[in-house]
């Protein structure tokens, strides 16, 4: 089982006739993932590998097809246009794989869609995989077996390495939710963490930070007061300096905030056990 | 990106911020002649990208021309904090009777742009919130809506500004916010903002960081960015679309992904061992740009050895392999290469790097092990 994808969700891929999109949607289906629609403006009418119809608008695509959960492959500049046509058709789950969309975008995004009943997730995000039912995004789906434990990252690779020493060790994902790198994003630590505690089938949880941003400092207030769960912790960036972005837009140490230190700290006092590099996180959670 | 002050400052009074008369200037003779024509009193600013340039010497006052040409000598000669001066802001000198800050940033966990002010301006805004916290009015903006003219006097009031001052000060607070949004800056700030001893208020000191990701829609911004703070390395590596960052240490890092990036530097530390830099290949990296990637982190003379690792998802281990390769037949490194393949085309990766002489591990923690031996040259 699993936190919002699974077997019932009727895929559509925003971007599906771009490089990225059609590469993935392939490897979507692949996996077992009930691709429904495709929208790409202008295509209306084509076919994907003669089995996904496209279409011109979300809206349209949302009424032919069902669609409940929407995927974003289309380029930074145009990323946010997605986002905004998704909701306003009623999507109720949007998964922005997209890196790169302007912070300033992504404040009038998220101010808007906090007034709908909307779900983003990402962008900047590796998508999420329930092992054995749906993969939305682009973990391979190869690295990783069904099991009882949940796991939250703002990390793409990263969780690969998380997932693949897992399944080393016999240990499988009820679901894996990549949030994002990006400084304004759809879903935090904490809203995951949530669903995860109310998951019959997730027993354990892993929670994979950054430096930046003060994410994982109010995740541990939560994990402290509201979760009955075991948590194990990694934080990466320790040797990250300060002032500079480590890649992802959000990564950053500012005015002596968001450091690894703080948020290790934080966690530690939660009662989440911090694995000092990610092969020790099998371990910890035995 | 980071703007200099006269860039900032030309930006905010094209939104109809009074900023002093003054221009820029490249050599000693040239600030004279702005001297000249500005007449009376001037300041010679350095125009270099980091705080602190008046502690270091940076900003002079000047009585007269000839004055202004020999502080202009001197402060065009120096470094601050290990940056050159290039320009110096040369500006009208102002009477200055009360100091006030106001900025606008992003505020990360709000989702919403927050305009920050004090009337204990001229220093550091982090100073301010160190000492006096209470003395900073914060107010949120929804980027929805833009800012609202009952909240330029609730600033205006909160910072005991004297009533006579509201109205400048809100068209002041407006062009700041629409400069802020229509440059997709991260920061737009005036420290300080002065009140004149003639009664008027003027940006006296700007800044501005621009949003990386969206100078696509702002290449004239674009042609503005000053290379000067960032290592001649990290400048080659954004040319190949790599995100590199130098540091201090000796083993060399390749990865794809930011945070597989980190990870993979703090275990290295965890260790024993110290990175030289954070490099992240990012996804889908062909061969070329993992050659590029390569050539710049050989340049470094303190690398002692290298560490790859490389987890396939859309990024290719075979492609990565041919990157090492070509990079290899065109440096001929003399350090020894730790390489670890996993997921996607690992096998054929493997296969490929067999003759190569690289010292190959299994797990990520085995990989850094053997990195840190390898530069301590076990």
């Amino acid at each position: 089982m699993s936190i919002l994808v699974n077997k019932e969700t009727r895929l559509l891929v925003q971007g599906i006739t771009g490089s990225e999109g059609l590469f993935h949607t392939r490897q979507m289906v692949a996996y077992g993932t009930n691709v429904v629609a495709g929208v790409t403006p202008g295509k209306g009418g084509q076919w994907v590998d003669e089995k996904i119809p496209v279409f011109d608008s979300v809206k349209i695509a949302k009424e032919a097809t069902g669609a409940n959960t929407s995927i974003i492959f289309v380029p930074a500049r145009f990323a946010a246009d997605s986002i905004f046509e998704a909701a306003d058709a009623g999507i109720p789950f949007i998964v922005c794989i997209t890196e790169g969309i302007p912070v300033s975008d992504m404040m009038r995004v998220r101010n808007y869609i906090d007034q709908k009943n909307v779900r983003l997730l990402g962008p900047n995000c590796p998508g999420l995989l329930t092992p054995g039912e749906a993969k939305v995004g682009i973990i391979p789906g190869n690295i990783a077996i069904p099991g009882n434990v949940g796991i939250v990252s703002r990390s793409g690779t990263l969780t690969y390495e998380v997932l693949y020493a897992l399944k080393q060790v016999g240990m499988g994902s009820s679901t894996t939710v990549g949030i994002g790198g990006d400084p304004v994003n759809g879903t935090n630590h904490i809203d995951v963490l949530r669903m995860f505690e109310d998951d019959p089938h997730t027993d354990k949880i892993v929670m994979i930070g950054e430096i930046g941003g003060s994410d994982e400092e109010k995740a541990a207030e939560f994990i402290a007061t509201r979760m009955t769960k075991p948590v194990v912790g990694f934080i990466a960036g320790q040797t990250a300096p300060a002032g500079k972005r480590m890649g992802h837009a959000g990564a950053i140490v500012e005015g002596g905030e968001g450091t690894a230190d703080a948020k290790i700290r934080a966690l530690e006092a939660a009662g989440v056990k911090v694995a000092r590099h990610p092969e020790e996180i099998p371990q910890l959670l035995k | 990106m980071k703007l200099h002050e006269y860039q900032s400052k030309l930006i905010f009074s094209r939104y109809g911020i009074p900023i002093p008369k003054g221009r820029v200037a490249s050599t000693a003779g040239e600030a004279r002649q702005i001297a000249e024509e500005l007449g009376g009193r001037v300041v010679i600013k350095s125009q270099v990208l980091v705080g602190g340039r008046g502690k270091a010497g940076g900003i002079k006052v000047a009585s007269d021309p000839a004055e202004a040409e020999l502080l202009a000598t001197q402060i065009l000669s120096m470094e601050i904090k290990g940056l050159p001066v290039r320009k110096v802001l040369v500006d009208e000198a102002a009477a200055i009777d009360q100091e006030i800050y106001l900025g606008i940033t992003n505020d990360r966990a709000a989702k919403k742009p927050v305009i920050m002010c004090s009337a204990a301006g001229g220093v550091e805004i982090e100073e301010v919130a160190r000492t006096n916290p209470e003395k900073i009015i914060k107010v949120h903006v929804n980027p929805l809506l833009g800012i609202k003219d009952y909240q330029t006097r609730d600033i205006a009031a909160g910072i005991d500004l004297p009533r006579e001052y509201w109205k400048s000060f809100g068209d002041i607070l407006r062009g700041l916010w629409q400069a802020y949004m229509d440059n997709d800056a991260t920061l737009a700030e005036i420290n300080p903002l002065i009140i004149s001893k003639d009664k008027r208020l003027v940006a006296l000191d700007g800044k501005m960081l621009i949003d990386d990701n969206a100078l696509f829609r702002r290449p004239e911004l674009s042609e503005l960015r000053d290379t000067d703070e960032d290592a001649p390395s990290e400048v080659e590596a954004r040319k190949y679309g790599l995100t590199f960052i130098k540091l201090d240490g000796n083993i060399g890092c390749m990865v794809n992904g930011a945070g597989l990036a980190m990870a993979s530097m703090d275990i290295l530390k965890f260790f024993g061992g110290d990175p030289a830099n954070f490099l992240d290949i990012g996804g889908g990296a062909g061969a070329d740009k993992v050659a590029a990637a390569m050539r710049i982190i050989l340049a470094d003379p303190n690398v002692k050895a290298i560490l790859f690792n490389i987890f396939g998802g859309i990024t290719r281990c075979d492609e990565v392999a041919r990157g090492i390769l070509t990079a290899m037949a065109e440096v001929k490194p003399k350090v020894p290469m730790v390489v670890r393949l996993v997921g996607t085309n690992a096998e054929e990766g493997r296969a490929m790097l067999a003759n190569a002489n690289m010292i190959t591990a299994e797990t990520l923690a085995d990989a850094a092990q053997k990195a840190v031996a390898a530069a301590k040259g076990a």
